[in-house]
């Protein structure tokens, strides 16, 4: 085995430092900071399946945000039809995500650049819309939920017990697209991004690989949204509004579009960011802009480039 | 020698003009057949249809015997017809190797594979390296392909498209932009190349041409003015009048 590389290194250091949180704050007798480390969690979840289209693929969904959506409803609903396992809800979550994707991955894919952007924000806009018009999930207002999620007969009631399970949530999905993307699927991926030409004139076709991948990004992230309505007991279509795709985004450029650890750095930065923001000002997306202006002047590349400038990250996988 | 690629009556309109006019070819198994002509002739069109990047007007494409007029880029490159492409399209940010080695995976097994780390195949890397010898790059196999200098990129060109290993190629300019000893070597390649392999090769360098070359058409305005030996092309008036004139 070959000595782990930086980025894997460094996402490594990240998930201890996560772990450690929720014991740290409730010694310092600040418990609730662990729902808002746990809120980071869950975008670094949806930010690391995001990665995998718009970083590895160059696809530019702007409409991601309808799959952490999925997720959610999938929550509401199960609750609905007495499905109260965690593991049951994100099957469903899952399996809502991969239908839409497929047929609207199916679609958008056959366009490129500002107009796979456009497409992919028509198609989660008509998803907001049509939860907004569910009046029995609440509609617009959304719905609150009785109570959270179990995991194979254990409660997640606590806010540590939701905690370690997302951070897990995390970790797995981490290693599973650690692996993908240096696979044999990833390398297509990476290569079409690269030059779609040059792939089809090695007897590619691209099509398949990149809806595929499309795909396992929209499971992902409604495993992000199963999460976050347990988090916040609540489901409404705001979490899947057009807004929230774009935080991704930013999300993705505060770590560095492309890397893994960066996806995760970049969440969690940005949602710890506008945490402690809100603390000092109503108005506190002023200063949030502030920094992403900076960033994207300064370290193009996000906190990965940053690291890479600082000596520590460089080449490789992760 | 029986044709491996028969080109029959192939046309190709862009608005009013007739960038393919009718262009009838025939390519013998193991010939090298070169293509030249006065710029803006349809040398590039020419090749772009024969790959199956772009779908001609009329007219048929026939390979080992098929009718492929039809088929798209990787269907084609799965039958074994490759190309390279006049202006470098290389895989900028991956390294040599793994531009190599994604043209070896596309022919061997399936790509959906989420798991087993690609770049551990030993198979594949193999003969990813076997094609990188062969150009002489494999000194350069874990730099980035974007930063090899341009006549590296051009010997990259031809190990990606060996990589595929093809039966027919066909080479777009490979020697552009090159010159003296990097010249000397891909022209060296082409040379060994030429007792493996049917190559329909468009150059520019006529010293290259000529020296290669078992038979050339010359594609004047989208048609063939003249397919012969080079020393009968050389002596076609027609050809003088046409392309050497001004050239030679």
């Amino acid at each position: 085995m070959s000595p782990l590389a930086p980025r894997l290194k460094a996402a490594l250091a990240l998930f201890l430092l996560m772990a450690l949180v929720p014991p740290v704050v409730t010694a310092l007798g600040d418990p609730f900071l662990t729902v808002v480390a746990n809120r980071m969690l869950v975008f670094a979840i949806a930010a690391l399946s995001l990665d995998l289209i718009l970083g590895y693929g160059a696809m530019v969904s702007f409409g991601h945000a309808a799959y952490l959506g999925f997720g959610a409803y999938a929550v509401a609903l199960g609750a609905r039809w007495g499905l109260s396992d965690l593991l049951a809800q994100i099957l469903l979550g899952m399996a809502m995500s991969a239908g839409f994707a497929l047929v609207t991955g199916a679609i958008s894919l056959r366009t490129k650049g500002v107009y796979f952007i456009m497409i992919t924000l028509a198609f989660a806009q008509m998803a907001y819309f049509f939860f907004v018009a569910q009046s029995s999930l609440g509609g617009d207002d959304g719905v609150a939920l009785q109570a959270r999620s179990s995991l194979l007969g254990v409660s997640l009631e606590g806010d540590m017990a939701l905690y370690y399970v997302t951070l897990g949530a995390l970790m797995t999905i981490y290693a599973g697209l650690y692996r993908l993307t240096g696979s044999r699927f990833g390398r297509v991926l990476k290569g079409t991004r690269e030059n779609a030409l040059r792939m089809q004139a090695m007897g590619y076709r691209p099509f398949p690989y990149q809806l595929v991948a499309y795909v396992i990004a929209a499971c992902l992230c409604s495993v992000a949204g199963v999460l976050l309505a347990n988090l916040t007991e609540y489901v409404s279509p705001a979490y899947m509004g057009w807004h929230r795709s774009g935080e991704l985004i930013v999300m993705l450029v505060f770590g560095g579009i492309g890397t893994l650890t960066g996806a995760v750095a970049g969440a969690l930065v940005a949602v710890g960011l506008e945490e402690v923001l809100a603390i000092f000002s109503d108005h506190w997306r002023l200063g949030f802009g502030l920094v992403l202006v900076l960033v994207v002047l300064f370290s193009p590349d996000g906190l990965t480039g940053l690291a890479k400038r600082l000596g520590i990250g460089g080449r490789g996988n992760g | 020698m029986a044709d491996l690629l028969e080109i029959r009556e192939l046309r190709k309109n862009f608005g009013a003009l007739a960038v393919t006019d009718g262009v009838s070819l025939s390519v013998a198994e193991g010939e090298l057949h070169a293509v030249i002509g006065p710029n803006g002739a349809g040398k590039t069109t020419l090749i772009a249809q024969l790959s199956g990047q772009l779908a001609p007007d009329s007219g048929q494409v026939l390979y080992a015997g098929e009718d492929i007029t039809h088929l798209d880029m990787a269907a084609r490159v799965r039958r074994g017809l490759a190309r390279s492409f006049q202006i470098t399209a290389l895989l900028p940010g991956m390294s040599v190797l793994e531009n190599v080695a994604l043209a070896v995976q596309a022919r061997s097994g399936s790509s959906f594979r989420f798991w087993r780390d690609a770049g551990g195949e030993e198979i594949t890397n193999a003969q990813a390296r076997a094609a990188l010898e062969e150009v002489g790059l494999a000194d350069r196999a874990s730099v980035q392909a974007q930063a090899l200098s341009h006549g590296e990129q051009r010997q990259l060109e031809l190990a990606v498209a060996l990589a595929t290993k093809p039966r027919l190629l066909l080479l777009d300019e490979p020697l552009a932009g090159t010159g003296g000893q990097e010249a000397e070597r891909l022209i060296a390649l082409m040379q060994r190349l030429k007792s493996r392999l049917t190559i329909v090769l468009i150059e520019h360098d006529m010293d290259a041409v000529f020296q290669l070359a078992d038979r050339i058409s010359v594609l004047v305005y989208g048609a063939i003015a003249a397919t012969g030996s080079p020393e009968a092309v050389r002596a076609d008036p027609a050809v003088r009048a046409a392309y050497l004139g001004e050239d030679a």
